[in-house]
């Protein structure tokens, strides 16, 4: 068995130096749909990432009854807490909630008209929750949850900016997911027309182990390891050149775009390479193996 | 050894190749299949190849019912008939000794396996000392040896040869007749399917007639009659 393993990676090998010209091609057109994968992958994943970070800056202000004393807040922003949509809580006193105005609206320290009012509190009642979301999708169902608990008076919450984060990001996601099926459908059909050639270079010496006995598996052994070592190949260029390409980008862009710099937030190449690396090599030994695989079955049976 | 019940072949097209032919071919025999072409001898090749599958009827290879045969049981049964064709079928990549070493890899035969039993085979067709020659630098009858030696070089119990001396000239066919004879000699159950009378009234073997699908005659003795 291991011997029949090693001649078939042998053969595999020897047809692609045999098909230099196809495999040339097929190797081409992966790295070319692999690249553009690639690239949108760490599009996706960065935005996502930025989407993430402007996401936890997305809050739900929670705003309680008068009579809601601050044993009963507390209690509220522990059930908020818990719950898997949210991401953190944070509890503003109203003593805390009247600094807040003091250095919003004074900053320069001029509190003398303000400080007769530190004893009489002007906002006694609008102690607060800020709620940031680990998931903007459920924000509506979280703040339903929030006006049904007892001692709420009222939950003010962006739902335009929530929505447009869940739905933009939504639509990224799809278009990618289009785009990736196109190009893997046309990687299929290259290398399954690159085997093909193969079988029909090698159409006698195919006839004649037929007719020996030699199985399908001896049979399509080197085919499957011409189509998946055409499919590595394919998807390691890309995955190497976008290793070195992504940082230089990023600098690129943070130099040239600095005004955008609170907004831009790059992910770190080794956090974006960890996921790519496995899944484009993946996809490019899967290609290699579905359009060698199917071509085989239709056109080499002992 | 090789028993035809009662075959039938139509293709796709509506023709008939074959026509309800029984035969019994026994064990250690040498026989000849003849008849004109479209008489249907290249069905039943590839019928006891198990290249086709026929239309009704049955065909049993050492017991051994290969209509009723699994696909992958396939391979193991054809492990059991060498074949040998008019166009010699060699790899023109490769020399005599890869040509003839081929054979055994294909079956998984071990390296040591191959080296012992490649020369021996073609020191059989009388080629020992063109082991390193490509098929092209080859004459048409010392292709058609290396042929020979492959097809036997896994020891199968059945020869099939279809036209073996259709490219050769009368001495080259004739030498070839007599290393078939000399396999036949050997215990192994030679087929041959073929055009040429001459070698077939020399050879004074069984001669299996076809015409239009069917057997019109089954002699001993190299008796053939028109086709």
């Amino acid at each position: 068995m291991i011997g029949r393993i090693f001649y078939a990676i042998r053969q595999g090998f020897k047809n692609i130096g045999r098909n230099r010209l196809f495999s040339l091609a097929s190797v081409g057109t992966i790295t070319a749909c692999l690249f553009i994968f690639g690239i949108f992958y760490c599009i996706v994943a960065n935005f996502q990432y930025m989407v993430h970070a402007a996401e936890s800056n997305v809050g739900v202000t929670v705003f309680f009854d008068e009579t809601t004393t601050e044993e009963q807040m507390l209690e509220i922003q522990r059930l908020i807490d818990v719950r898997e949509e949210v991401s953190s809580t944070t509890y503003i006193s109203a003593d805390q909630a009247w600094q807040n105005f003091k250095q919003d609206y004074f900053p320069d320290g001029d509190e003398g008209i303000l400080a007769g009012l530190d004893q009489d509190n002007p906002l006694v009642d609008c102690a607060s929750v800020q709620v940031y979301l680990a998931d903007t999708s459920r924000q509506a169902e979280l703040i339903s949850y929030i006006k049904g608990l007892a001692g709420v008076s009222e939950v003010n919450a962006s739902d335009i900016i929530a929505d447009s984060f869940t739905n933009f990001s939504r639509l990224i996601g799809y278009v990618s997911i289009g785009i990736i099926l196109i190009l893997v459908f046309v990687a299929i059909f290259l290398i399954s027309n690159t085997v093909m050639i193969g079988i029909t270079v090698r159409k006698e010496e195919i006839a004649i182990m037929k007719y020996i006995g030699a199985t399908d598996f001896f049979v399509r052994g080197p085919f499957l390891v011409e189509g998946m070592t055409i499919g590595l190949i394919g998807s390691a260029i890309p995955v190497v050149v976008l290793r070195l390409l992504y940082p230089m980008v990023v600098d690129f862009v943070l130099e040239h775009f600095s005004i955008l710099n609170r907004i831009l937030t790059f992910m770190d190449v080794n956090d974006v390479f960890n996921i790519l690396i496995p899944i484009s090599l993946a996809i490019g030994l899967g290609i290699g193996f579905i359009g060698s695989y199917m071509t085989l079955r239709k056109h080499v049976r002992v | 050894m090789i028993v035809l019940d009662n075959v039938c072949k139509t293709y796709s097209t509506g023709v008939s190749a074959l026509n309800g032919v029984n035969l019994r071919i026994r064990k250690g025999e040498f026989v000849f299949i003849v008849g004109s072409s479209g008489s249907g001898k290249t069905t039943l090749f590839k019928l006891l190849l198990k290249e086709l599958e026929p239309t009704s009827g049955k065909i049993y290879i050492n017991s051994q019912n290969i209509g009723r045969l699994r696909r992958r049981k396939i391979p193991k049964m054809r492990r059991g008939i060498g074949v040998v064709f008019q166009d010699f079928r060699l790899l023109k990549d490769r020399n005599v000794y890869e040509n003839i070493a081929f054979a055994q890899r294909v079956i998984g035969k071990p390296a040591k396996v191959i080296k012992e039993t490649v020369p021996q085979m073609l020191t059989l067709v009388g080629l020992a000392d063109k082991a390193e020659s490509m098929p092209n630098e080859l004459s048409g009858g010392e292709q058609q040896r290396v042929s020979l030696a492959r097809a036997l070089v896994n020891n199968p119990p059945v020869l099939l040869a279809d036209e073996p001396t259709g490219n050769l000239d009368p001495a080259n066919a004739w030498e070839i007749m007599k290393l078939l004879e000399d396999i036949n000699k050997r215990g192994t159950t030679v087929v041959v399917v073929t055009h040429n009378r001459d070698i077939v009234e020399r050879m004074q073997k069984r001669v299996i007639t076809i015409d239009k699908g069917v057997v019109v005659s089954d002699e001993k003795g190299g008796i053939t009659n028109d086709w």
